[in-house]
């Protein structure tokens, strides 16, 4: 529009900045769009012009990966042992939830879930025993990310831990995650106290042989069709999975029925199920996992494909970087905590359960689950804002996932790292919280924006690449 | 104050604008036993502010742009942990409020772009060192640019402009405080008539001044283009200068064109002339400070104040006006009539300058009764203005009638005060350069350091006028008289018992029509005791006779 046409037009105006502005336009009855701005992270220098000059070629890049995003077809196919079936798994090997972390530097509830896994292995007679053995170089640990694996907060999976498998029938590759334990004093959040081992084997021995035996009786269950519709009925799969432990529990309960064999063991299975709103959890993480694995190593694309934390660093994984690990501090969520709980009592973000953000879910689609809107300030529309926040950073909408709010608009899929750092916009992640000390368990629920060091250095590395 | 102890906090990645951490900065400002705070992003440019005003910590040389710090300076550690906790609850506030917002605001121009397609201005008012990027993404989006923000670099600038103007599009600013395009005002700007006269200004208080002028008047604006001080530089070369200025030529509403500014560069004065010639309507210019000659010479009719210049602009759109009903006829009848508009025109042009003197000479005789009040030893003046182009125009005037004046942007180098908190002999401020505005709002809307410099002055016995501007309109204080009588009020009792009359001066930049209503906001301060002139220049002839007759000018200058 030229000068004269301006002249000639109603002035329409974005307003970029003072907020004052814009109230006097709207004092005056001009049409106006305030925008939220925020700086750009701080780059080494050039980074910015190198990303510039190949914006074109990341595009592509991205537009590549985001299809393969989107044309993940995750399947649940079964359920065995962690040493049978998980690349790289050995007896004396523990996956470990985020970024790699040595047992010194790992956070109370990790190291809890550590010690509780090794007593639960037999690896060790007594607590003690198992701090011993674990700082003595004799087990080794690694991130479950580094094994096509997932798991909620400290995510400790060992050996004997029956595991979910799951296969991308579009691309071949799989994910695996353990069962979810319910609430209460469990591994997860670092209690290794006698009655979390003792819930863990009936896990080995009962529940284990049941599910195993079901899922040969339904064959491979479409996940991505479960989550689309959850999203439906109020789940976004991360902190919210009633919906989908639901609509699982009524595929499996049949064959439960018909192959367990006791009675009351598919009773006691199907009371589990049904006693734990994040049975599903361990499922819709994988299946992110599945999905967003296809898309790795995609040369120059800046979207991520993992985001993790390991209860004391962030960890971020670009499709376009390989696996280079960018990582900076992990910070403590902003949450409501449980009765007798506060902010002090809170460790830092945890868990590789951020994989649902990373692929669309969770706080990304927070819009579609009001039940849950008291953890981001209370009003659905608080809500549908943060939602509607994350489709400036990302770089597809999914095209199974979908808002109702929304006139079923896809979630906003696929972090575009560029997009993070040149928009100042992170990643909105909500998550449980875990106790800081091993054992105590989650404290409270609440969101938290992922810290923008680990996207810039992302962006550097990927810049090298370039 | 040296030994007393700096707290800081720094908070990792936490962006707030900087006017809520300006209101948040004032808010614990205020707090028992705080000597000195500041509340600012942690960039270079804040940096060296904390380190210049003694608010520097060690930790806070690390910290980087997107990291908020908090200083507090006072003798109790136990305060300073109190102001972190207050802070922290402010900020609360502002977020939950934000968030809370029905309306979603998007966090890109595309994306501002989605919900308001067919948007086609775009009004940047964000830390210079941001803006320039925001501008130029906002001008690939096609959309025309005001840009509010200072201190964007000029190579910028240049850029935005350059490629502006090759797609067709208007960059107002840098710097540019004020525009009115289609009748709506943007940012510092005053609600005035719609008519013909069509404004392009390098100086953003002058075109308040000339619009609210034209407006007072009963004849109107049809756009007020700002261009920012900059553009009329050899570096940037006028370019939407000219580009608005042919807009105006090119514009079917516009009939009069004005043109205000501060002397162009050379170079950018003659393709400005060469520009100009081809315009086929009137013009007015008016280059304060600058050689009219080449002007007139080239038929442009000029003026040496914003006041002559407005009311010719009028004068000459009414005689615009009628001269439009003459298509109707023909003929003898039509040259009869062509030459009867003709000396009307003149006529119209002449009473403008009658007018003037007349005014002048009123003034001249009033600032004779005003100085017999005064005591022996009054004799300087203390201009504190909020705008610059007043503070330029102020002391164009004064040195004519009275002679050199002191300023932090004085006429030459040699009068460049030493220290801008300290006046010399007469003296104007312009409170709104740089030293005075960083991490503080806008004079024109935060009024405590000039009421504070009024109450320092007020003190100096040889001080005989303070001479002051008051912008109202769209973006400026909305209670101008609560904020400033006061210190009129104490400024004159301070002086009254010493024995002294203080001589308040000031101009109302503005209209009726403005929320702040002028009317309203000159019976105030008259009821206060200051003496309000209809203009600027008014008001500085006013003061500039005062100190002539008290003996106060001299230092070069003055007749």
């Amino acid at each position: 529009m030229s000068i004269n046409d301006l002249f000639n037009n109603e002035l329409k105006v974005v307003n970029i900045g003072l907020k004052s502005f814009k109230e006097d336009l709207e004092r005056v009855n001009v049409r106006s769009v305030h925008m939220d701005w925020k700086p750009s992270f701080d780059l080494a220098p050039g980074v910015m012009d190198t990303l510039q000059t190949h914006s074109s070629e990341i595009e592509k890049a991205n537009e590549k990966a985001v299809k393969i995003i989107l044309n993940g077809k995750p399947f649940l196919t079964g359920i065995e042992k962690a040493l049978e079936v998980i690349p790289g798994m050995k007896k004396n090997l523990i996956l470990h939830a985020g970024p790699p972390v040595t047992w010194e530097k790992m956070c109370g509830p990790m190291r809890g879930a550590v010690i509780g896994a090794l007593l639960y292995e037999g690896m060790a007679d007594n607590p003690e025993d198992a701090r011993k053995k674990a700082a003595s170089g004799e087990v080794e640990f690694s991130p479950c990310h580094e094994h096509r694996t997932v798991g909620p907060m400290a995510g400790i999976v060992s050996a004997s831990m029956p595991v979910f498998t799951l296969r991308n029938e579009e691309y071949g590759n799989s994910a695996y995650c353990t069962m979810n334990e319910g609430l209460g004093k469990v591994l997860r959040y670092g209690a290794y106290g006698e009655e979390v081992i003792r819930k863990m084997k009936w896990m080995e021995t009962v529940l284990y042989p049941v599910i195993k035996k079901a899922l040969v009786k339904t064959g491979r269950i479409d996940l991505k069709n479960i989550i689309a519709q959850a999203l439906h009925m109020g789940d976004e799969v991360h902190n919210r999975n009633r919906a989908a432990t639901s609509l699982l529990y009524r595929l499996l309960a049949p064959a439960i029925i018909r192959t367990a064999g006791d009675p009351q063991d598919s009773a006691r299975v199907l009371e589990f199920i049904h006693g734990n709103d994040h049975f599903f959890l361990n499922l819709s993480m994988p299946a992110c996992k599945a999905t967003l694995d296809a898309a790795r190593n995609i040369a120059s694309s800046s979207l991520a494909v993992v985001m993790t934390r390991n209860g004391a660093e962030f960890g971020v994984q670009l499709s376009g970087t390989g696996d280079e690990w960018f990582t900076g501090a992990a910070m403590v969520p902003d949450a409501l905590f449980f009765p007798g709980f506060t902010k002090a009592d809170a460790n830092p973000d945890i868990g590789d359960s951020s994989i649902t953000e990373t692929n669309g879910l969770g706080g990304f689609a927070i819009a579609a689950a009001p039940a849950i809107v008291q953890f981001v300030g209370g009003s659905a529309n608080d809500a549908m804002n943060y939602t509607l926040a994350m489709y400036e950073i990302a770089a597809g909408e999914n095209n199974a996932y979908q808002i109702p709010y929304l006139d079923f608009r896809g979630t906003p899929t696929g972090i575009d790292a560029v997009k993070v750092v040149e928009k100042g916009i992170l990643p909105f992640i909500d998550t449980g919280v875990a106790h800081k000390e091993p054992g105590v368990g989650q404290v409270g629920a609440g969101v938290l924006s992922a810290p923008p060091e680990p996207f810039s250095k992302a962006v550097e590395g990927l810049a090298k690449k370039l | 104050m040296a030994d007393v102890p700096v707290f800081g906090v720094i908070k990792k990645g936490e962006y707030f604008d900087s006017v809520t951490l300006m209101l948040v900065a004032k808010k614990i400002g205020e707090t028992e036993g705080v000597v000195d705070s500041a509340v600012v992003m942690g960039t270079l440019e804040n940096k060296s502010i904390l380190e210049a005003s003694g608010l520097m910590t060690a930790e806070f040389e690390k910290a980087r742009d997107t990291d908020l710090l908090i200083a507090v300076k006072t003798g109790g550690k136990e305060i300073a942990e109190d102001v972190f906790q207050k802070v922290d609850i402010y900020l609360k506030d502002v977020r939950k409020s934000d968030r809370s917002a029905l309306e979603f605001s998007p966090k890109s121009v595309e994306s501002a772009l989605k919900l308001m397609p067919d948007a086609n201005m775009a009004l940047i008012s964000l830390a210079g060192k941001y803006a320039g990027d925001e501008a130029m993404k906002s001008l690939r989006k096609g959309l025309h640019v005001m840009l509010f923000s200072d201190n964007v670099p000029l190579e910028k600038e240049i850029e935005l402009k350059k490629y502006a103007r090759n797609n067709g599009l208007i960059v107002m600013g840098p710097d540019c405080g004020t525009a009115i395009i289609n009748g709506i005002p943007l940012a510092f700007a005053n609600a005035v008539n719609r008519g013909d006269i069509g404004v392009v200004a390098a100086a953003g208080t002058g075109l308040q001044e000339v619009t609210s002028i034209i407006s007072n008047e009963g004849a109107g604006i049809s756009q007020a283009i700002g261009t920012g001080g900059r553009d009329m530089k050899k570096e940037v070369g006028g370019m939407m200068f000219i580009e608005g200025m042919n807009a105006l030529a090119r514009d079917g509403s516009t009939n009069v064109i004005l043109l205000v500014s501060k002397p162009p560069h050379p170079d950018v004065l003659k393709k400005l002339l060469g520009h100009i010639k081809k315009v086929r309507k009137p013009v007015v210019a008016v280059f304060l400070g600058g050689d009219n000659d080449l002007l007139e010479r080239d038929g442009i009719h000029t003026a040496s104040t914003l006041e002559e210049a407005a009311l010719r602009a009028v004068a000459i759109s009414k005689y615009e006006a009628r001269y439009e009903n003459l298509n109707d006829v023909s003929g003898e009848m039509k040259i009869a009539m062509l030459m009867r508009e003709a000396s009307r025109y003149m006529q119209g042009l002449e009473s403008v300058a009658e007018r003037l003197k007349t005014s002048r000479s009123k003034i001249a005789h009033r600032a004779f009764d005003e100085s017999k009040k005064m005591k022996t030893g009054q004799k300087y003046l203390r201009g504190l203005f909020s705008g610059g182009t007043f503070a330029s125009e102020a002391q164009l005037i004064f040195k004519e009638l009275a002679g050199e004046v002191y300023s932090n942007i004085p006429l030459k180098p040699k009068l460049k005060l030493k220290n801008p908190l300290k006046s010399e002999r007469n003296t104007v401020i312009d409170l709104g350069e740089d030293e005075f505005t960083v991490g503080r709002a806008h004079p024109m809307i935060d009024y405590s350091l000039r009421n504070k410099r009024i109450m320092e002055e007020a003190l100096d016995p040889e001080v005989a006028v303070i001479l002051l501007d008051l912008v109202i309109g769209y973006g400026s204080n909305m209670k101008p008289l609560e904020d400033i009588v006061p210190a009129i009020r104490q400024a004159m009792q301070t002086a009254a018992g010493d024995g002294r009359r203080l001589a308040v001066i000031t101009s109302v930049t503005g209209t009726d029509k403005d929320p702040q209503n002028r009317a309203a906001v000159i019976k105030g301060l008259e009821e206060a005791g200051a003496m309000v002139m209809t203009t600027n220049a008014a008001a500085a002839q006013f003061a500039g006779h005062i100190v002539k007759i008290l003996g106060g000018g001299r230092l070069g200058g003055g007749k």
